[in-house]
């Protein structure tokens, strides 16, 4: 036994003469306060302290700085909270018939089908010249820029712009709504395109394959669960601005009867009634978007 | 008495697979015991049934003293203080330092408060640079965790493990993300442990070879039974093809000879 | 023969496959389109007419210029805002999706109430927020905010619940092992794995809720949309435009510092 011992230590030993040990002692390092550190120092750490103390600053300032025009605070919470009642506790349809808003819940869902459709098909053939695997650098660059503008404008001003030549409508919530969701989709097809295995590109180069064989043949299959992932996501956005847009640009549906009923006859109780409608169905497109995101995988 | 003994101790996960049957087994304090088995066998169910990381469905497991089975909050709070636990994934939080995740293992002996705002004693600190010179880990001592390689972070894992003071240590197939080399020097740290700070140590492995040649005894787990308990010594091919439920030539070692 | 048969039914049902997905997306399409009132030709035309728009309209004219002051004082506005909005929506998420996630241990109804919470806040269109709190705040800011806010909270809360649950499975046990309490985890386990995360999820929740602010200020006449709205209504489209581009600027200032923060971070 205390052979083994011997033997033992004398490995652990060896192991040990593997690191630089300079004079014997631990690189304790210590504080000004003379207590001894223990936090790994690094500009991430850092970065992170930086980023805290910023947005706590920035949140401080923004309640300090608003305008709140001297509300009644309480008495707003009061009427909010009745309101919030009557919405939630006492839903009742009192001006249209429930296939009328169930005829409207379709045309949103039809207008958000049509957005992520067009908007997906044209995010395809874009992130084919958007991927840094695939196209060359001033292409990837020039496009990214594109995308990323088109990104960074809300939908509602897409709408809008569109709405000038279009005239308030489907036309133009469709259009508005593809522009978003086509941005959005070409960014993140393009960044699962890149993080494919760049062998499998390679070996179909290697043997010869045209631009377009090794997009059917290789690129398709091997990112097509992630870009069903992310159409199916877009496309829950989209129900969701589709019924926004009703609301704030016109473009007709469930979320036009929302705005009606909510600014134009200040009827709660058709609100509340309209948007358990929109969540009922918001909540189903979960599900089946989920179910369908784990059958593809 | 055994510092650890297990008594008729049974476990099925949702009434529906069985872990464990009927496993009884006591151990000695200062011994240092392998489990081998397949996967899926319970090993892993087996360890963390012991530090309740896993109810038992039925049977008792008493360790120094406790009943580990019918222990409440407090006490065990002490049953884990007394037993430290390394992970085949090292479970260190990859973002601190390897210092921090050395301290860790003091947290049982913390204040709530001062515990999570990571307040430790000069002499805490102290002991653990003396660990982490002892796993020969200083240079890396303020580094992040996910700096460090396989070997580095498992060392790490031991060094919190003894931070704790235990009796036992509980090892969850500790190499089996490891190359050899760094295999090699994790059981040697390990075995040092067990012999130097006489730890006892509790090691679940799936290496038959490095069982043998680490440890005196030897418990072999099939389908959540015990099939063998004894000397390593007295391991034979046969009971190995026993515990692994396999036919001759089916297993690695049958090639090497 | 056997197999060489086997691999031509493959290729065959794969094909066949395929062909019924395009054909259902062509149903589909052709459907929606009849119960929206949608002409995709319509749709086609108006890409030119509004990239028209936009080129015609890119380059403010003195009028404009001269809205500028007040567009950047209405734009620092919302981007305040939306900071605020998401920094008091993660600290609140964070404490609940602790309590909804699986390191709470015990009875699983905390956890159900907590999901069923988030999905409601998340699910319920933040128009109809803003419409509701129209009635009771009037057009003021914190109409904005609290309509922000309870869909950020809904929206973070789910997030961080499943970031806790994935960050959590490695380190917590190791901390339970230690005799560690609920607390220390916490402290010493969960917030320094999930700050990444976290970090990257209120930047994001930051641009997108400068992106939505404009949307309800255009509903409840506050803020950058109203500007906006103000502006298009009068076919004042250069100030208007101006207003586009501010936000498009904002927004992209904003994403840039964001990724170099996370490069920095992760």
């Amino acid at each position: 036994m205390t052979n083994e011992t011997a033997l033992i230590m004398k490995q652990i030993g060896s192991h040990e003469t593997n690191r630089s040990d300079r004079d014997g002692k631990p690189a304790i390092r210590y504080a000004r306060n003379g207590k001894i550190k223990i936090r790994a120092k690094s500009k991430s750490q850092l970065a992170m302290h930086l980023l805290v103390l910023t947005l706590l600053g920035i949140t401080v300032f923004a309640f300090a700085t608003f305008d709140y025009q001297g509300i009644a605070f309480g008495s707003a919470v009061a009427d909010t909270l009745r309101n919030i009642q009557t919405v939630f506790l006492e839903p009742e349809l009192t001006r249209d018939t429930l296939s009328g808003v169930l005829y409207q819940l379709l045309v949103t869902f039809c207008l958000g089908t049509l957005s992520t459709i067009i908007g997906a098909v044209l995010a395809f053939f874009c992130s084919l010249l958007c991927a840094r695997n695939l196209a060359n650098s001033v292409c990837v660059n020039v496009m990214k820029s594109i995308v990323a503008v088109a990104r960074a404008v809300p939908t509602v001003l897409w709408v809008l712009i569109f709405a000038v030549s279009a005239g308030l409508g489907s036309v133009a919530a469709v259009a508005g709504l593809t522009f978003h969701s086509f941005a959005y989709l070409t960014k993140a097809y393009a960044e699962s395109i890149e993080e494919m295995d760049p062998g499998i590109i390679e070996a179909l180069k290697a043997n010869g394959s045209s631009y377009w064989q090794i997009v059917c043949q290789a690129i398709i299959p091997s990112t097509i669960t992630s870009m069903v992932a992310w159409t199916f996501m877009r496309f829950e956005i989209n129900f969701a601005n589709a019924v926004a847009m009703g609301a704030a640009a016109g473009a007709g549906g469930i979320g036009f009867h929302l705005f009606m009923a909510g600014s134009f006859y200040f009827d709660l109780h058709e609100m509340g009634l309209l948007t358990y409608i929109v969540v009922i169905a918001v909540v189903i497109l979960e599900m089946i978007s989920t179910k369908i995101k784990a059958k593809v995988r | 008495m055994a510092l650890l003994s297990f008594q008729n101790v049974s476990k099925t996960y949702d009434n529906v697979t069985t872990a464990l049957k009927d496993v009884t087994f006591s151990m000695e304090e200062g011994e240092f015991v392998s489990i081998i088995g397949p996967s899926g066998a319970g090993k892993s169910t087996l360890l963390r049934c012991i530090n309740r990381l896993v109810d038992v469905s039925q049977g008792a497991i008493f360790f120094d003293g406790h009943n580990v089975t019918a222990s409440k909050k407090k006490e065990l709070r002490e049953i884990r203080m007394k037993t430290a636990m390394i992970f085949q994934h090292y479970n260190l939080v990859d973002r601190l330092s390897v210092v921090e995740n050395v301290l860790h293992g003091r947290l049982g002996q913390k204040s709530a408060i001062s515990g999570a705002a990571g307040h430790y004693t000069e002499e805490e600190k102290k002991e653990a640079f003396r660990i982490i010179q002892e796993m020969g880990l200083e240079e890396q001592a303020y580094k992040r965790c996910d700096e460090l390689s396989g070997g580095q972070k498992q060392r790490v894992g031991i060094a919190r493990a003894i931070m704790q003071h235990p009796k036992l240590i509980l090892c969850d197939e500790p190499i089996a993300s490891l190359d050899p080399k760094s295999s090699k020097v994790i059981m040697d740290h390990l075995k040092a442990i067990n012999l130097t700070k006489n730890i006892t140590c509790l090691v679940n492995l799936h290496q038959v070879d490095v069982a043998m040649k680490y440890s005196e005894r030897i418990i072999g787990v099939t389908a959540g039974e015990i099939v063998y308990d004894g000397p390593a010594g007295g391991l034979t091919k046969d009971i190995i093809h026993q515990i692994y439920q396999s036919n001759d030539h089916d297993l690695i070692m049958d090639v090497q000879g | 023969m056997r197999t060489v048969q086997k691999t031509m039914d493959i290729f065959q049902k794969r094909k066949l496959t395929y062909t019924l997905v395009f054909v259902a997306f062509i149903v589909i399409f052709a459907g929606a389109s009849v119960i929206a009132e949608f002409h995709p030709i319509d749709g086609i035309v108006s890409f030119p007419a509004a990239l028209q728009w936009i080129g015609s309209n890119l380059i403010p004219d003195e009028a404009a210029i001269e809205r500028l002051p007040k567009i950047l004082s209405e734009l620092s506005e919302t981007a305040l805002l939306s900071v605020a909005v998401t920094v008091v929506a993660a600290a609140l998420s964070f404490f609940f999706s602790l309590l909804g996630s699986n390191i709470t241990k015990g009875s699983g109804i905390l956890k159900k109430i907590v999901r069923i919470v988030a999905a409601f806040f998340r699910n319920v269109p933040d128009v109809v927020w803003a419409m509701l709190l129209m009635f009771s705040f009037g057009q003021n800011i914190l109409t904005g905010f609290f309509a922000l806010f309870f869909t950020t909270f809904g929206l973070l809360t789910r997030a961080f619940i499943e970031m806790i649950d994935e960050v959590s499975t490695n380190c917590v046990e190791a901390l339970d092992a230690t005799g560690a309490g609920f607390i220390q985890k916490v402290f010493q386990g969960i917030i320094p794995s999930s700050l990444p995360g976290i970090t990257t999820w209120v930047l994001y929740m930051i641009e997108t809720n400068i992106r939505s602010s404009t949307l309800i200020g255009i509903l409840t006449a506050t803020g950058i949309g109203y500007l906006f709205d103000l502006y298009y209504k009068r076919l004042d489209f250069a100030s208007a435009s101006l207003v586009v581009v501010s936000i498009v600027i904002l927004v992209l200032v904003i994403e840039t510092i964001s990724n170099r923060i996370r490069k920095v971070i992760l």
